[in-house]
C-alpha cells in the first residue's frame, strides 16, 4: 500500500520581555507574559482550535483509515495549560482516538543536540515525561527541533532507544534520490529515517495562497493529481509542516480548512494512498538504503541548514555564553533557575538574531518581538547576564 | 545690550550638546544683563520625532523644570521658523531622511506665514533649507531691534551673515564643532564652505576650545586675531544621588555615554574592555547611547566574546542617565575628536571619576580627570584599573572633580562672551 504521513509541529517559545541593562541584577522576571498569552490565544483561536476540531471530525468519519502525528514542545504545552486549556483538551481527545501519534523532542525546542549529549538526553526525557503525563503515550519516534538532523545526531537518538527519526528531504542531501522512501542512519542502521517531501509539504504550508505561484489556486483535485503522478514504486509521501499553517500562515479565508477537509475523501476515492503514522511505517516498511547526512540539515530557510540559528557573530556569541553556564546550572537545584535555563534555550531566541534577511526575512519576522537582530541580541544578553548573576549568588 | 541669536534647538526639544551649550550660554548672558532674541528652525509635525530618533544623541540632559529656566522663558523673545533643518545630520543623510518622512507642515503656526508661503513640499536639499532660513533671517535683521548677531554652528551661519547684511550690525559666530570633527578627513565640502564663509564674514569667531581654535586657524585659514576661545561650562541642578538605587551587582561599572559614532571613539572603549576583562573578572562595561556605528560595535564586542560583561543600553533618557551615573565607578570618553565634550562634566558632578581623551576640548579645562590619547588603549586600561581598585585614588578624583566642575559656571563663560560683544559693537 502507498501511504501519506502527516506530521505537524506545535511549538511556542517563551518570548522575552524588553529586558534592559538596568534590570540586570534587579529583576529576574524575563518573559513577556502578556505578549505570549496574546500570541497563544490568537493562534489558538485561528488555528489550533478549528484544526483540532477538523481532525477529530475526519478521524470520526474515516475511522482507522485517517491518522496524523504531532510533536508538541514542552514550552507550548505549558503555555497551552496556562492560556488555552481547551486546545490541550482537543489534543487529549485526539490522543484518545488512538489514531494520533505524539513524537519525542527536546522540551524547549532547543539546539542541545548540537552541543552536549547529556543536556540533550535530559531535555528529551523531560519532554517524553510530559507527553506521557498528558497523552498517555510513550513516544518511539523522534523528531528534533526544526527537523535538525545529521548522521551523528541520528546515531545519538538511536542510542537513546528511538527507532525512527524525522528529517528534511533536503536536495543537497538526497541529490537525485527521492524522499518518498524509508531510509536508515549509516552509523546505526537500526534507526530509520523519514524524509520530508518538501515540495508537496511547502505547496500547502507556504504556497497555498501565493497568487504569484503558477499553480495557484491549489485545489484538492490538483494536489491529488500530483500524488497520482508520483512513480508507483515510491511508497510514502511525508507531509511535514507547522500546525499554524492552518489558519495562521494560511488564513481561514484562503480556504485551507476546506482543502484539508476534502483531501482525505479525494485521496481515498481517486488513489491507492492511505494514511499512516510514523510508528506504523517503522514496523511495516522496508528501508531502501542508508542516507548520508554528514552536516546538519533542518527544514529552515532556503539553505535547509543551521544558519537560521547559528553562524553570525551575535548568534555564536549568545550560544557560547549560554552553554558556558551549564556546569553551574547543573549544580543548582532551584526550580525557577532550572525552568529559566530550559526556556532560555529555545532556538527561537537565536532565530531572532538571524541577519540573513533576504530570502526568508518574512518567515523570520513572524511573531518576532524585535525590530532588529541587534535588539534581539542585546535583550537576550541582558537576560543572560542576570541569569549568570543568579547562578553565582546561588548557594 | 540685545543680541539676535540663531540656534539649532531650544529646550525642551534637544538632541545634542549644542542645544545644551547654547541654552547654558543664553542663561549666563541673562545673568550678565544681555537681552536675547533666540531664533530656531523647527519643523512642525511627526517627522521631527523620527529624525531625532534616527540620530538619537544620548548625551544630553537638561533641567527643564529648573525655575531659572522658567523665568528665562518668560523674558526671552523666542522665535521658531518653519523649517526641516535637523541637527546632527549631514547633507547626504538629510536627503535620505527627507525621502523617508512625509512632511506635514502647519502653516498657521509659522510666524512668517504672512511673508512666505511654505505650503507644499520642501526642498529635498538641506543646503536649500539653510538658504531659505537665511532669507527669513535677513527680514528679521530689518524688523527687529538689536545690537549684534550671534550664530551657533554652520547651519545658522548663512542666516547670521544675511542678518548682518540687512541690518548692518556686527556678527559673532560660534564654532561648537567643525566639519573635521564630524566627518574626520572626509569632509563635506559644502559644509566646510559654509563654515569658512560664516567665519570670514564674522567680526569675531568664538571657539569652544583651543583644540577647535587651532582647527579654525589652520584648516580654515581664519585670522587668529579674531578667534577667541570661550570654554563651555555646565550648570546642572544638583542631583540627589543618595536616593538612587544601589548598583545591583558586585562588579565595578565602567561607562561610555554618547552617540556611537566615529568621532566618539567607541571601538577604543571595546578594546580597553577586552584588555581589562582578560585580567580582571570584577568589572562590567556599559555603552549607553546609539548611533550609526552601533551595529558594528555590537558585532565587534560579540566577536571578542566579551558581551557577558559588556552591555548596551540603547538610547537613554534623562532620569536613566542619572541612574547610570549613580551606578558607575568610572566614566570614559575616548573621543577621537571632541570640540568640547560636556558629558564628563556631568559624570564628575555625579561624583564619577573620568578618563577622557587628550583630543577633547574639555581636557583643556579639567585638572581632576585622567587624560590619555584616544588610541592609547593600554594607558586607558591602566587608568580604569586604578580608579576601579584603588579606593584612595577614586576618592580624590570624586571629591576634587565635583568641586572643579562646580566652578565651571556659565555666568563666568558668558561674561567673556559679553566682552566680545562689547568689542564688536564698538
Amino acid at each position: 500500500m502507498r501511504t501519506i504521513c502527516f506530521y505537524f509541529q506545535v511549538h511556542q517559545p517563551y518570548r522575552l520581555r524588553q529586558y534592559r541593562f538596568f534590570d540586570i541584577g534587579e529583576n529576574h522576571d524575563y518573559f513577556d507574559d502578556h505578549n505570549n498569552r496574546f500570541i497563544l490565544r490568537r493562534i489558538a483561536e485561528k488555528s489550533y482550535i478549528p484544526m483540532n476540531k477538523l481532525l477529530l471530525e475526519l478521524i470520526e468519519k474515516y475511522g482507522s483509515a485517517f491518522k496524523v502525528s504531532f510533536s508538541i514542545t514542552g514550552t507550548a504545552l505549558e503555555q497551552l495549560e496556562e492560556y488555552a486549556p481547551e486546545v490541550l483538551d482537543g489534543f487529549k481527545a485526539l490522543a484518545a482516538t488512538g489514531q494520533v501519534e505524539f513524537l519525542a523532542e527536546t522540551y524547549s525546542h532547543s539546539l542541545a543536540s548540537i552541543v552536549k549529549k547529556s543536556e540533550f538526553r535530559e531535555q528529551v526525557e523531560k519532554h517524553t515525561n510530559k507527553i506521557k503525563e498528558l497523552f498517555d503515550q510513550t513516544p518511539t519516534t523522534f523528531r528534533n527541533t526544526e527537523l535538525i538532523y545529521s548522521d551523528k545526531i541520528g546515531a545519538l537518538v538511536a542510542d537513546m532507544g528511538y527507532k525512527l527519526m524525522l528529517a528534511e528531504g533536503a536536495k543537497h542531501v538526497l541529490g537525485w534520490r527521492s524522499p518518498n522512501f524509508l531510509y536508515t542512519n549509516p552509523i546505526n542502521p537500526k534507526l530509520k529515517v523519514l524524509l520530508k517531501n518538501f515540495k508537496l509539504s511547502d505547496d500547502i504550508a507556504f504556497r497555498f495562497s501565493q497568487k504569484t505561484w503558477k499553480d495557484w489556486p491549489l485545489t484538492v483535485e490538483k494536489f491529488v493529481g500530483w500524488l497520482t503522478n508520483i512513480p508507483e514504486e515510491e511508497e510514502v509521501i511525508n507531509l511535514f509542516m507547522d500546525y499554524v499553517t492552518f489558519g495562521e500562515y494560511q488564513i481561514e479565508e484562503t480556504g485551507i480548512f476546506e482543502f484539508f477537509k476534502e483531501l482525505p475523501d479525494r485521496i481515498f476515492s481517486h488513489t491507492r494512498f492511505g494514511f499512516s503514522l510514523p510508528r506504523d511505517l517503522e514496523k511495516e516498511m522496508q528501508p531502501v538504503s542508508a542516507v548520508h547526512v554528514p552536516y546538519a540539515t533542518s527544514w529552515a530557510d532556503e539553505e535547509r541548514d543551521l544558519t537560521a540559528w547559528l553562524g553570525n557573530e551575535l548568534q555564536d556569541e549568545a550560544f557560547m555564553k549560554l552553554y558556558e553556564l551549564r556546569k553551574k546550572v547543573k549544580k543548582c537545584t532551584d526550580p525557577d533557575i532550572q525552568m529559566d535555563w530550559l526556556h532560555l534555550q529555545s532556538s527561537d531566541h537565536f532565530y531572532y538574531m538571524c541577519t540573513k534577511w533576504f530570502s526568508d526575512g518574512e518567515v523570520h519576522k513572524y511573531f518576532n518581538p524585535y525590530g532588529s537582530p541587534y535588539e534581539a541580541f542585546i535583550n537576550y544578553m541582558n537576560v543572560l547576564s542576570d541569569f549568570t548573576i543568579r547562578l553565582e549568588n546561588y548557594k | 545690550m540685545k543680541t539676535l541669536m540663531f540656534g539649532w534647538e531650544f529646550p525642551p526639544h534637544i538632541t545634542g550638546g549644542l542645544g545644551t551649550a547654547s541654552f547654558g550660554l543664553t542663561q549666563g548672558l541673562f545673568e550678565n544683563d544681555v537681552d536675547i532674541i533666540f531664533v530656531v528652525p523647527r519643523a512642525y509635525g511627526d517627522e521631527d520625532q523620527s529624525a531625532i530618533k534616527l540620530v538619537s544623541a544620548s548625551d544630553i540632559r537638561l533641567p527643564f523644570e529648573d525655575v531659572r529656566f522658567q523665568e528665562m522663558l518668560e523674558k526671552i523673545e523666542y522665535i521658531e521658523i518653519g523649517s526641516n533643518i535637523i541637527p546632527y545630520v549631514n547633507p547626504e543623510l538629510f536627503v535620505k531622511e527627507e525621502k523617508r518622512t512625509t512632511t506635514t507642515y502647519n502653516e498657521s503656526s509659522n510666524v512668517f506665514s504672512e511673508y512666505y508661503n511654505f505650503s507644499g513640499k520642501y526642498g529635498i536639499n538641506l543646503l536649500e533649507e539653510v538658504s531659505r532660513y537665511a532669507l527669513i533671517a535677513s527680514i528679521l535683521g530689518k524688523e527687529k531691534e538689536f545690537d549684534l548677531i550671534h550664530a551657533h554652528d554652520w547651519l545658522c551661519y548663512p542666516a547670521g551673515v544675511a542678518a548682518k547684511i540687512s541690518s548692518g550690525k556686527p556678527l559673532v559666530v560660534h564654532m561648537h564643532a567643525t566639519e573635521f570633527d564630524r566627518s574626520g578627513e572626509n569632509i563635506n565640502t559644502d559644509v566646510f564652505g559654509i563654515e569658512k564663509y560664516g567665519m570670514e564674514n564674522a567680526d569675531m569667531v568664538i571657539t569652544v576650545s583651543n583644540l577647535t581654535r587651532n582647527i579654525v586657524i589652520e584648516k580654515y585659514g581664519i585670522d587668529p586675531k579674531k578667534v577667541v576661545t570661550v570654554h563651555n561650562a555646565v550648570d546642572f541642578p544638583i542631583q540627589e544621588l543618595e536616593s538612587m538605587p544601589k548598583k545591583p551587582f558586585n562588579e565595578k561599572l565602567v561607562t561610555f555615554l554618547g552617540r556611537i559614532t566615529f568621532q566618539k571613539g567607541p571601538e577604543y572603549f571595546v578594546e580597553v574592555a577586552k584588555k581589562l576583562l582578560e585580567k580582571d573578572d570584577n568589572i562590567r562595561f556599559v555603552m549607553a547611547g546609539s548611533g550609526d556605528l552601533m551595529h558594528k560595535i555590537i558585532k565587534y564586542a560579540a566577536s571578542l566574546h566579551i558581551t557577558d560583561k559588556f552591555h548596551f543600553t540603547g538610547f537613554l533618557k534623562g532620569p536613566e542617565i542619572n541612574r547610570l551615573f549613580a551606578m558607575s565607578d568610572v566614566f570614559v570618553m575616548p573621543s577621537v575628536s571632541e570640540p568640547f565634550g560636556i558629558v564628563p562634566l556631568e559624570a564628575m558632578q555625579s561624583s564619577v571619576p573620568v578618563v577622557i581623551s587628550k583630543q577633547s576640548g574639555v581636557a583643556e579645562v579639567l585638572e581632576h580627570a585622567v587624560k590619555v590619547d584616544f588610541w592609547d588603549v593600554d594607558g586607558m586600561a591602566d587608568a580604569i584599573y586604578g580608579l576601579c581598585h584603588y579606593d584612595s585614588l577614586s576618592k580624590v578624583f570624586k571629591a576634587y572633580g565635583k568641586e572643579e566642575v562646580g566652578n565651571l559656571k556659565w555666568k563666568r563663560a558668558a561674561k567673556k562672551v559679553k566682552k566680545i560683544y562689547e568689542q564688536v559693537i564698538q
